[in-house]
């Protein structure tokens, strides 16, 4: 048991409570009757309707759309840059906030009706290590390889 | 409710004021509209302070410690860049509702070179997702804004542009303005990017400054105006966020400036056409670019249109709408908590050809408006007539 639980503990751990490791990597939600859709799971109410107790869980496709994006060149000590943000629109009604991998910042300011609607994928990378020592994961989106 | 009338404002010059305090600074702008009203701290009666970054410090009352401790009562308001103008509300309504008769609004912030704004996390630094999950800083979020405006209408980089090089323009006469260098379409489009498409030119800077009114019922202003001409708040609107699609995710900051924008207009009984100038929030040039559409200056999906046919700008320069003759945000300054109230004595100084707007003077203004967005979201937006 003892070596279990060590074995838990220096696993990786993902950046935010709604990134799911496993069984293989995905988005976690939670959707109200009303069809509102919220990444942060342990929400009060619904800030749509009002209702507290109408959630379910959803788990969100690792496919999507982008919504609008920025090139971010300025930023704060230690964050490389230039990256791409951007809002990725998933089937689900959702959309999740994400830096986009694999698109070259450059050429996505030179033609930015190429990068608007561009069908892109989920993929995960470890982004940090924390005080800890685990590996932290978090999430991108990539240009749909299918 | 009663009307209430602007009795007198009073300015700082934006910029950098490292051996001031926020008290100090704060303290400077009430002397000022103080004077301009013709009264003393003695006779204000309520007093509303705006301060965003030392919002538990109590800073309203440590700017009376520095004029007058007079035991009035003093409320503290933080609401993101809409600090000033909900404190401006705040005397407002006391007035209005007939609680007190003299009432003062300040908005101050000391800044320094503060940065992006925005997007920093506590705790872990491993578990800080700007950078590792897109970007919640200002620039890269307001960016979005201008960025969702060309998906859905073409708009592209140069509008952004001229909105820079239109607010640079203005802010040559504008005494008060932080930055009052022109710069050209060339100087924008070719300036280091922060967060595409908003070049440095294109972000407001970071900056000190405070700004001051007093806030009178009509009796006094009968008592006390001595025959000066004085504006009246013919609309004080604040509005949050409602629940839009994707405004969890990506801040949407036109909803609920729509929202005011009705309102406001609604409760002064007047329309975009009435207006003879606006400040608005241009915190970025892509934000102030969606607010022309959010104002209903121009129609839907027209904002391009409007700033290439010269709207926006000051009748004196050949447009027409004119639109942050101030200088705005872009190049007059943001110190947060003080921009609320320096827009409203912009649009104060047009409507009773103060001379402290000489220089920049709107002609025949009988109506502005103010607009502030502070992001989480407030939006507020004060109608002025004369």
């Amino acid at each position: 048991m003892a070596e279990q639980a060590q074995a838990t503990d220096t696993g990786p751990r993902p950046i935010v409570a709604w990134l799911k490791l496993a069984p293989k990597p995905h988005l976690e939600a939670i959707k109200c009757a009303c069809g509102a859709i919220y990444l942060d799971p342990k929400r009060v109410a619904c800030s749509k309707c009002g209702e507290a107790d109408k959630f379910k869980p959803l788990t969100l496709s690792d496919k999507g759309k982008v919504y609008v994006f920025s090139v971010v060149h300025q930023s704060y000590p230690g964050i490389k840059t230039p990256y791409v943000t951007a809002i990725v629109d998933l089937p689900e009604g959702v959309s999740v906030r994400a830096n986009l991998t694999d698109v070259d910042p450059e050429q996505a300011q030179k033609e930015p009706n190429k990068i608007f609607n561009l069908p892109v994928e989920l993929v995960t990378g470890v982004a940090a290590k924390d005080r800890e020592g685990h590996d932290v994961i978090a999430f991108s989106y990539r240009p749909s390889k299918n | 409710m009663r009307n209430v009338y602007v009795l007198g404002t009073g300015m700082i010059k934006f910029g950098r004021y490292p051996d001031k305090t926020v008290p100090q600074l704060g303290g400077a702008a009430a002397i000022l509209a103080l004077k301009d009203a013709g009264i003393a701290i003695k006779d204000v009666e309520m007093f509303a302070c705006g301060n965003l970054q030392l919002s538990n410090a109590m800073v309203g009352q440590r700017i009376l410690q520095q004029i007058g401790q007079t035991g009035i009562p003093v409320i503290n308001v933080a609401n993101a860049c809409a600090t000033g103008s909900t404190a401006f509300r705040e005397a407002y309504m006391s007035v209005a509702a007939g609680m007190y008769d003299i009432a003062m609004a300040v908005g101050v912030e000391q800044m320094g070179k503060a940065g992006l704004l925005g997007g920093a996390g506590g705790g872990d630094p491993a578990y800080s997702t700007e950078g590792k999950l897109g970007s919640g800083t200002m620039p890269a979020v307001f960016g979005q804004a201008g960025i969702e405006h060309m998906r859905k209408y073409g708009t592209k980089l140069e509008h952004f542009a001229k909105i820079s090089v239109k607010s640079h323009k203005h802010a040559t006469k504008n005494q008060f303005s932080q930055y009052r260098n022109e710069v050209s379409l060339e100087d924008v489009m070719n300036a280091r990017m922060v967060a595409f498409p908003n070049t440095l030119y294109m972000c407001c800077p970071t900056g000190d400054g405070a700004a001051a009114a007093i806030l009178v019922s009509e009796d006094k202003l009968k008592q006390l105006a001595g025959g000066r001409k004085r504006a009246k708040v013919a609309a004080s609107i604040l509005t949050s966020d409602p629940w839009t699609d994707r405004d969890l995710i990506l801040p949407d900051v036109s909803t609920l400036t729509r929202r005011a924008s009705k309102q406001a207009y609604e409760k002064a009984g007047i329309g975009p056409k009435d207006i003879a100038l606006t400040e608005l929030h241009d915190c970025f040039a892509t934000a102030e670019l969606v607010h022309y559409e959010n104002l209903g200056l121009c129609g839907d999906g027209e904002a391009g249109k409007f700033i290439d046919s010269g709207g926006g700008v000051h009748p004196g320069l050949g447009g027409h709408d004119p639109v942050n003759v101030s200088g705005g945000l872009l190049s007059k300054g943001h110190p947060l908590g003080a921009t609320g109230v320096a827009n409203i004595c912009e649009v104060v100084w047009h409507l009773t050809q103060d001379d402290r707007a000489k220089e920049r003077q709107v002609p025949n203004a009988k109506a502005g408006q103010a607009h502030v967005i502070g992001l989480g979201s407030a939006c507020t937006i004060h109608i002025l007539t004369v």
